[in-house]
Order: structure tokens, then sequence, then C-alpha cells
């Protein structure tokens, strides 16, 4: 009887083990979501990962490992140290963790790694509930103007995030004088926000259409802007922040960097590779249904666009003071 | 009786051979993650969502597969909480109070089948919860603001000096510490990062499950190498193999009750299953400790949190399904599965794809079902683990734990906390402090804080806020009533022992 309860016990740890080298990858494509299952760079890595498969580009499976922390922090971190040179290895970074270079928030310059790709763009919106007399943009902007501490407003990100930035840019837009007077609320997730504008608790939410679609299809809230150049596909009713005469774009890019080392000619390979991916039907099909507007930059165009990004995203964090 | 047809429906879907397939496996592999140290739910569907993509499971049968994990370590993280007093996940840790003590009695067969019987009756009730009122409960939910959450909270740590050990200051130090190890991290706030020596991996705060696995696993080693090869521990005895249903049947209001307050908690986005476990047994602890058992080998404080922690994970379904909104960290990875597969949970979901919703919902009748077969039988397997002698045992479970733990973060990192942990565990327990209150301290301090942080955006900095909802001031009602109570029945045991010792003198 001992024995078999030993047995089993070891059988118990094989499989554990087992599991755990699943996650850890030996030699292959390796691509780190810098979060834990279920975020937006943990999609990133997985749907790129299985379209990379499904067309042949990389040779077998891509890994994914999940190394959450810091908001991104501890991959870039690992990545600057330890693999700076890893022409297999390809990190998952949005908008979000470029806000957190641009803040410094991270171990080292923006310059440490290099920025392959963006693939698509989760479309930034200002939303009311339903219920709410704020009918339009203009009717918003107008009372924030008034009295910027009049309405509570709040999002997926904490003060000095994305979601906060875009609010104050459209808020800075229309003539709002003191910025840091508007009462922002952080909450774990799009969701989150939303259903505590629904139980009455906040006035306004500023997060990605792709978390919230399903609140907007059922009526239950009011989308007054969303932040893009067009109107969203599969909300063409809804109208941009632009074309209200407010010149503020709000998009939460998903995209991929490599380490600062690895050389031209992988760099490049892994470019192409992308653009190839970016324009298979699989892509379009996977970006899409999550609620994402397919935008390709790649190469040196999107390494150029992550340094003008980050410029501005400081000079804002600095204009409100988020940053010193 | 509409909804009889809905799930009638429900059960054709999940009676193909593929999804019945799919659910044991889930359920037996659930209960294998849950009852090993260290691995649980979050490891469990977090490793097998590539699988669901690489066989291509339509999304009802991938949320399937995975909710039958899910729900199979809710069953077996309380395995090694009875039989090791060591939890096997973060909701198992109430279970340790009075599985274990059960066990040292030789009763580890009975701790095990009435913690599988609560465990079946809180899912059951969960799940017939969410069959009738999901979409109305979900709407109702959405009503508690974060002021409401903290007064939830502070009703809860208004409780936590009861829960264990002789010393209620000790409860409260130990407490207090894992509120403020909650602490560490980067303020999700204002994006400030506290406590955190400059150290990037201490950037996301501590994991409790990092902080559990090191506090019991490791110190238990510790503790066991410190005794000499000759002194070594005999083994627990035990008195029978299998259950006697005259144990079990005694607990069934316990199960009941405990089924009820963890349901509630579950419902509320950002409670979740620890909450609810450890809620389910102050409550039953305060109802039923008269004569001081708890503690000590109750059956009552084994059914209480099993079923409790059980019901909170299936009520947690339900914002997940009806709001899109995630309870806990497995949730967040089954929306987030969802969400890849084309499936948008939120309030249109039962209307427009009520083939998965029902078929899900049916799919967790089936497993509870499966569960408890699958539990029952396996007992008398697991209370002859009781006769693996120590020094053979835990150098198995330290491997497990090592594995498990970095499982989750590919981070050495992690491996070193864990063992600072162990020798805190080790120090705390030679001083005679629980483990449990800092653990709870350590989960439920960081949501405590954010609540009241949240609240305090909304009204600018003013206090009032706090007790402005009806919901508020109810729960601050039931805290002063709890601890009056408290205070009256310590009073009066204090007479009554002092009468009894009158009348002996």
């Amino acid at each position: 009887m001992k024995l078999r309860t030993l047995t089993s016990m070891k059988l118990g740890a094989a499989l554990a083990a087992a599991m755990t080298v699943t996650a850890v990858p030996a030699s292959a494509t390796e691509c780190i979501a810098p979060s834990n299952p279920g975020g937006g760079w943990d999609f990133t890595c997985r749907t790129i990962g299985r379209v990379l498969g499904e067309l042949g580009l990389v040779e077998g499976n891509v890994q994914v490992t999940n190394m959450a922390g810091g908001v991104g922090a501890v991959a870039f971190a690992m990545v600057a140290a330890e693999r700076p040179a890893d022409e297999d290895l390809i990190v998952a970074t949005s908008t979000v963790g470029v806000t957190q270079m641009a803040q410094g928030r991270y171990p080292a310059p923006l310059e440490t790694m290099r920025y392959l790709a963006m693939l698509g763009a989760d479309v930034g919106v200002i939303a009311v509930d339903n219920d709410s007399p704020i009918m339009t943009l203009a009717d918003l902007t107008a009372a924030m103007a008034a009295d910027p501490s009049a309405l509570v407003t709040g999002g997926s990100s904490g003060a000095g995030g994305w979601d906060h930035i875009r609010l104050l840019m459209v808020a800075d837009a229309t003539g709002t004088e003191d910025l840091s007077a508007i009462r922002w609320v952080q909450f774990d997730g799009g969701t989150d926000a939303v259903t505590q504008m629904m139980g009455g608790q906040i006035a306004v939410v500023s997060t990605d259409m792709g978390e919230i679609a399903g609140f907007v299809e059922s009526g239950d809230i009011r989308v007054l802007a969303a932040l893009s150049d067009e109107p969203i596909p599969a909300f063409p009713d809804i109208p941009t922040a632009i074309s209200q005469g407010v010149d503020v774009t709000g998009y939460n890019w998903r995209g991929l960097y490599t380490g600062g080392q690895v050389s031209d000619e992988a760099y490049n390979a892994w470019v192409e590779r992308l653009e190839t991916l970016y324009n298979s039907d699989n892509w379009q099909e996977a970006a899409t249904s999550a609620g994402l507007v397919p935008i390709w930059r790649g190469g040196a165009e999107f390494e150029a666009f992550v340094r003008d990004q980050a410029a501005i995203m400081e000079q804002i964090s600095r204009d409100i003071g988020v940053i010193q | 009786m509409e909804v009889l047809s809905l799930i009638g429906s429900g059960f054709l879907v999940a009676l193909t051979p593929l999804n019945i397939g799919l659910l044991l496996m889930g359920c037996f592999v659930g209960t294998l993650l849950g009852a090993l140290p260290g691995l649980g739910p979050v490891n469990g569907v977090a490793v097998l969502i590539p699988l669901t993509f690489a066989f291509g499971f339509d999304p009802t049968s991938s949320l399937i597969l995975l909710c039958a994990v899910y729900f199979g370590c809710m069953y077996g993280g309380r395995i090694s909480s009875i039989l090791l007093n060591i939890p096997g996940d973060e909701p198992a840790i109430m279970t340790t109070l009075d599985g274990y003590p059960m066990a040292v009695q030789g009763q580890a067969a009975n701790a095990l089948a009435i913690s599988g019987v609560a465990s079946f009756v809180g899912a059951t009730i969960a799940v017939i919860g969410l069959s009738l009122f999901a979409p109305v409960l979900a709407r109702a939910a959405i009503h508690f603001g974060p002021a409401d959450y903290f007064a939830l909270y502070i009703l809860a740590f208004a409780t936590i000096g009861g829960i264990a050990g002789v010393d209620p200051r000790k409860t409260l130090l130990s407490a207090l510490i894992g509120l403020m190890l909650a602490t560490v991290g980067i303020d999700p706030i204002s994006g400030v990062p506290r406590y955190t020596m400059d150290n990037f991996h201490l950037y996301d705060g501590i994991q409790p499950i990092v902080a559990l696995v090191g506090l019991f696993a490791i110190s238990e080693i510790l503790l066991l190498l410190e005794k000499s090869a000759k002194d070594r521990p005999k083994a627990i005895k035990v008195d029978r193999w299998m259950p006697q249903w005259s144990a079990i049947w005694p607990t069934r209001w316990a199960m009941l009750r405990g089924s009820g307050v963890g349901f509630v908690a579950g419902v509320l986005p950002g409670a979740g299953a620890s909450l609810g476990s450890f809620m389910a047994y102050v409550f039953e602890k305060q109802k039923s400790n008269g004569k001081g058992t708890f503690g000590k080998g109750d059956p009552r404080g084994v059914a209480a949190p099993e079923s409790g922690n059980n019901a909170a994970a299936g009520g947690a379904l339900i914002p997940m399904l009806s709001l899109g909104v995630p309870g806990s960290g497995t949730t967040a990875v089954l929306l987030a599965m969802l969400i890849s597969l084309n499936v948008q949970p939120g309030p249109l979901l039962f209307e427009r794809q009520p083939d998965l919703v029902w078929g899900l919902v049916a799919s967790l009748y089936l497993a509870n079902i499966a569960l408890l077969i699958l539990n029952l039988p396996m007992i008398g397997i697991f209370t002859r683990l009781m006769m693996t002698p120590t020094w053979a045992l835990m150098p198995v479970v330290a491997a497990v734990t090592f594995v498990g733990v970095y499982g989750i973060s590919n981070s050495i990192f992690d491996l070193e906390l864990m063992v600072f942990f162990g020798i805190i565990g080790y120090i705390m327990r030679k001083l005679d402090i629980s483990l449990v209150p800092l653990v709870l301290g350590l989960l439920l301090g960081g949501d405590m804080e954010r609540a009241l942080r949240r609240a305090m955006s909304i009204s600018d900095g003013d206090w009032s806020i706090l007790i402005a909802s009806p919901i508020s001031i109810t729960l601050y009602v039931l805290t002063v009533g709890f601890l009056a109570l408290s205070v009256w029945l310590a009073v009066r045991d204090h007479k009554q022992t002092q009468a009894e010792r009158l009348t002996e003198g």
C-alpha cells in the first residue's frame, strides 16, 4: 500500500513537472506575454503564436511564456539582461507598455529594445450610462470645462495610465483648465468600470472598445466618441471625436519587440514574417473577432512611431503632473 | 418552466460523447491539481488553454473542460489541507483549521467525506442559483459600489480575531502582518511602487500562493528537519479507511449555511472563493461553537468552509458570464479564453449563445456528480497516504511545491520568496502564532485597500461616502452586532467557567 501511494505521489510530481516543461521552451520560438494569462498581451502572444504556426512561418509551435510583473517591467529587465541577442524571442507590448517606458517606470530606456511591428489596435472610447443626461461629447466637454470636478470618471488604468491620459487629452483639447481636478477612479478592467457606471458609482468611462462591446450592443451604455481616425468597422454609427471637432485619437495598439542586440538580418526576417501574418485572413479574422482594428506599422517606420508616441506621452504626463 | 426546457436543451449539448469525455478528464485533472500544494486552478486552466486551441474544440466544449478543471480544483484543494495541514490552494486554507485536527484524531476518512459532500452541496446550490437567477443576480450585484465592498471587508476583518488560535492578540498580529504584506508592490491607483526596494519582481506584489506554500509547506519541512532521526514522529493513527454516514449527516445544516454565505460572496465580482470560505467558517463558528470545539476538529468547521468555497466558485461564474467581469484569477483566464474564441461574455450572452450557457450549466451539474463519485472512493486511497512516513512524504511535497510555484511565474525570485516565507512560517509556528490570518490578510487586504481608495477617489476625499449607502450601513450594523455578540458570548462563557469553578471549589 505504501508503495502504491508513493508511486501515485511520484506520478503527480511527474505530471506537474511535465506540465511545467510545456511552459518553458528549449529552443523553439518563444513569445513572452509580460502578464498573467488572460490579459491583452497574453492574447497577442497566443494569437500571433497560433497564426505563425498555422501559416508555417515558424518551425513547430510558438511557446507562450507568461512573465507578469511591473506592467511589463520584469520581462523587459530579463530580456535586457539575459537574452538581448536571442533571435527566437519576441515579446508582446502595447501603448500601455510604452506609457510605462515614457514615464520612466521600466529599468532601462526605450532604446534598449528593437521594436518589430504593430498588428492591430483597440480603439479608445468615452462612454456614459444609457440613462445619463449627457447626450453628446460636446455636453460632456462643456460640463468638464465648467467644473472639472463635477463628474466622476474612471477606467481600467490608474492615474497617469493610458485610459486616464486619453480622457485628459480630450478635456485638454476642449478647454478644461485644471486637468488635475478631474476625479479619476481606477478599476481592474473596462467591464468592471462599466458595471460600476451602470450601478451609478461613476458617470463617465474611458477605456478600450474591445472589452466593453457587449454593453454597447445591449444598449446599456452610450458611447459618446470613438478616439479613432475612422469609425470602428463593427460600430459605424458611433461618431469619432474628430468628426465632432475634437482632434484626439487614442489607440491601444498591440505589437512586439525583440532584444536590442538581435542582428539586422534576424530583425528584418521577423518584420517580413509578421507582415505576411498581418496580411493573412487568419490574423484579420482573429483580430477583428477580438474587437481589434487591424493596423500595420513595421520595421523602421514602427521604431520611429514608438519613439514619437513615447515623447508625446512623456510630455502629457509632465503636463498633468504624473511625472516631475 | 422555461428554465427547465433551457436546461433540458443544455443536457443535449452536454451529453455528447466528446463533452462527457472532456468533463471527466477535467474533473480528474482538476482534483489532482487542487490536491497538490502550489498547483491550482490558474495553472490547470492556463495549461489546458493551448490544448483546447490545438484540438480545435468549439467554445462550448472548451468551456466545459476548463470549468470542470476549475470545479475539480475546488474539490481537490481540501485533500492536502486535511491530510498534511498544507492548503492545496488559497480557498482551502480555512479547511486546515478543523480538517487537520480531525485527521490527527484518526478521523481523516470522515473529514474527507464531509468535505467532499460539502463541496458537492455548495457547488450544486451555486449551479442551481446560476441556472435560475443569473441575470437577475448580476443586475443586483452592480449596485455594490466601492464603499460597500469596503464595508464587506470590514465585516470580514472584524471577525478575523476569532478564527484561530488561543490568544486573539497573536491572531490579530498575524492578520496585521498579512495586511502589511498586501501593500507591497505598485499601487494600482497612483502607479507608485511601495516597499519594492527597487526590485522589479516585487512590483506586482507578493503572490498569495507563493506566501501560502512557503508558510505552510516549507515551514512544515523545516519543523521536520529539526526533529532528530530517532525522535521521528509516529504516523498518524487511522481509525478506519472508509467514512461513516453517521458522521456526515449531522453537518447538513452547516453545509447549507456555508453554501448560502459562499454563494453571495461569489456573486459579488471582486469578492471570490477565499472570502466565501472564510465568511462561511466564521459564521458557522459564531453560530455553533457552543462547546468551544471549533479549531479542535469540529466536523462543522470542515463542512462550512468547503461548501462555502465551492458555492463561491460557482457563484463567480455569474458575473463572469452575464457581465463579463471576472471575480477571480481563474475566471479572468476563462474570460480571456472565451473572448479569444469569439464569444463575448456580457449582457447579451444568454440571448445570443444559449447553447453555450445552458450546455455549460448542464455540464456543471454533471461535473458535480462526477466529482462526488470520483472523490468518495478515492478517500480510502488518500487515507492510506497518512501511513506514508513523513520522511518519505515531505520531500515529494517539497518537490511538487517548487515545481508548482515555478510553473506559475517562471521566476526564481518567487522560489526564493517562498523559502523566505517558509522561514517566517517556522518562526511563527515556534511562537504559536496561527498562519491562517496572515494569508487572509494578504489575500483580502489588497482588495480592501483598493475598495477604500476607489471610494475616496469618487468622493474626492470625503469620508462620509463610506456610510452613504444603505448596503454599507447594513454591513456596518452587522459588523457591530457580530462583535457585540462575540463579546457577550465571551463574557457569558467566562462567568460560566467561574461559576463551575466555584461549585467545584
